[in-house]
């Protein structure tokens, strides 16, 4: 029940940007993941998420095991907060909402569609649906983009509370969630450009 | 599966989800017609098979794009390629959804509009028989070229273009049955190629549409 990278090399629209990279991430702990801008945080993300693949190098321990959340939330404006967290939980075959509605504080917005919440509103609803997901490794960027100050502490408080519980948890973000993590900065593994040979898919463009 | 589909019809019938648009360019079609050609009923009841295959083949392209494109938009697609349904799945309710938003309804408001364009009565059974086995074929290639297009802004044109040729057996054979049917000659032949069309694409086109779709959410 670990997550493994090793070696790893990933690519965005072609062009490899980290590489070399290897970690490590037990049950109960979460990783930091740092770097500037343009770095390859979302695209070691996305790569760890399953979603595209690595150039080279592995991904052991993630198959059928991740909860993502990207910069979208996947939310649908003409469904109510009930709903779109219902949805949710029928695809990844779990039944109880309350406890994520609880643990974000949407009870007050239940039956409001979600088109009429506020941004912060709106990404606390993405990040309950990670609760609905039952899945153990969380796999995050930028989770705490637009939520104010207590909702960052509901946030870190359910990161805990899932960790506490056996789950893993990798996060990409530029803020102190005040969690017992290792810290990984990106920025050293990037890429030399010239590795960029055999890296294009253009025959997929 | 099941949610999905729930999800997706509880989406088209909200405000701007868009159901209805192909009725009523449909609608707007045959009505149109008529008075295009002039008023020789004897001319209209010979085109009318085509017309009603053709208004129903534009309307089900008509809504196309919108059928991946609002899911890629809001990340919807990339969560649920990390979920535990498979995307073959996922694309094939998506293909069954859009059916019965757009196929279903054109299906059912065909044999009424085929009053404007004066079909004989011997066609109407031919008619809903060959839209009823064909609209799911034209439903299933449209996910094909949704998923291929659907990281494209504005991409329904390329869409279309791809997508037109897919839809020509099905378009020659279907109007085939509506004519044969409505001219009381022999249907068997059209009719079995229509539902082999249909039952292929329905079988195998959900792999190629997935394949597509993964290379796009990359």
């Amino acid at each position: 029940m670990t997550l493994t990278i090793r070696d790893l090399c990933v690519a965005r629209g072609g062009v490899p940007v980290l590489q070399g990279l290897s970690f490590h991430v037990e049950q109960g702990q979460a990783l930091i993941l740092r770097g500037p801008n343009g770095a390859g945080k979302t695209t070691l993300l996305r790569t760890i998420a399953g979603l595209q693949p690595p150039l080279s190098g592995e991904v052991l321990g993630a198959e059928d095991r991740i909860a993502y959340a990207a910069h979208s939330d996947g939310l649908k404006a003409m469904l109510t907060v009930t709903e779109n967290l219902r949805f949710w939980a029928d695809v990844f075959g779990h039944s109880d909402i309350e406890g994520a509605m609880g643990a974000f504080a949407l009870e007050p917005l239940r039956d409001r569609l979600a088109g009429t919440l506020s941004a912060g509103q709106k990404r606390r609803l993405g990040l309950a649906r990670l609760l609905v997901t039952g899945r153990p490794i969380w796999v995050l960027d930028e989770p705490t983009v637009s939520l104010d100050r207590d909702a960052v502490t509901l946030f870190a408080d359910a990161v805990r509370a899932h960790l506490g519980a056996g789950g893993m948890a990798l996060i990409a973000t530029h803020i102190d969630l005040g969690l017992e993590a290792q810290v990984l900065e990106v920025s050293p593994f990037r890429a030399a450009p010239e590795t960029r040979a055999g890296a294009s898919d253009e025959a997929f463009l | 599966m099941k949610a999905l589909l729930r999800r997706d019809l509880m989406l088209a019938v909200r405000a701007g989800g868009g159901f209805g648009l192909g009725l009523a360019f449909f609608l707007i079609v045959t009505v149109l017609v008529p008075f295009g050609v002039g008023p020789q009923s004897e001319l209209l009841s010979r085109i009318a098979p085509g017309i009603l295959w053709l208004g129903a083949l534009l309307a089900c392209l008509l809504s196309l794009d919108r059928l991946l494109a609002l899911d890629w938009e809001d990340g919807t697609l990339d969560l649920l390629a990390t979920s535990p349904l498979p995307l073959e799945a996922v694309l094939s309710i998506k293909a069954l959804a859009h059916w019965i938003t757009t196929g279903l309804p054109l299906v059912l408001a065909a044999p009424v509009l085929a009053v404007l364009l004066n079909l004989p009565p011997a066609g109407y059974l031919w008619l809903i028989v060959s839209l009823a086995l064909g609209t799911p074929a034209l439903s299933v290639i449209g996910t094909f070229g949704a998923a291929l297009t659907v990281g494209v802004k504005r991409g329904g044109l390329l869409m279309s273009l791809l997508v037109l040729p897919l839809y020509v057996p099905t378009l020659i054979f279907g109007a085939e049955v509506a004519r044969r049917g409505t001219e009381g000659m022999q249907v068997m032949t059209p009719l079995l190629m229509l539902a082999g069309i249909t039952a292929g694409v329905i079988a195998l086109m959900p792999f190629a549409s997935a394949a597509a779709l993964r290379v796009n959410l990359r």
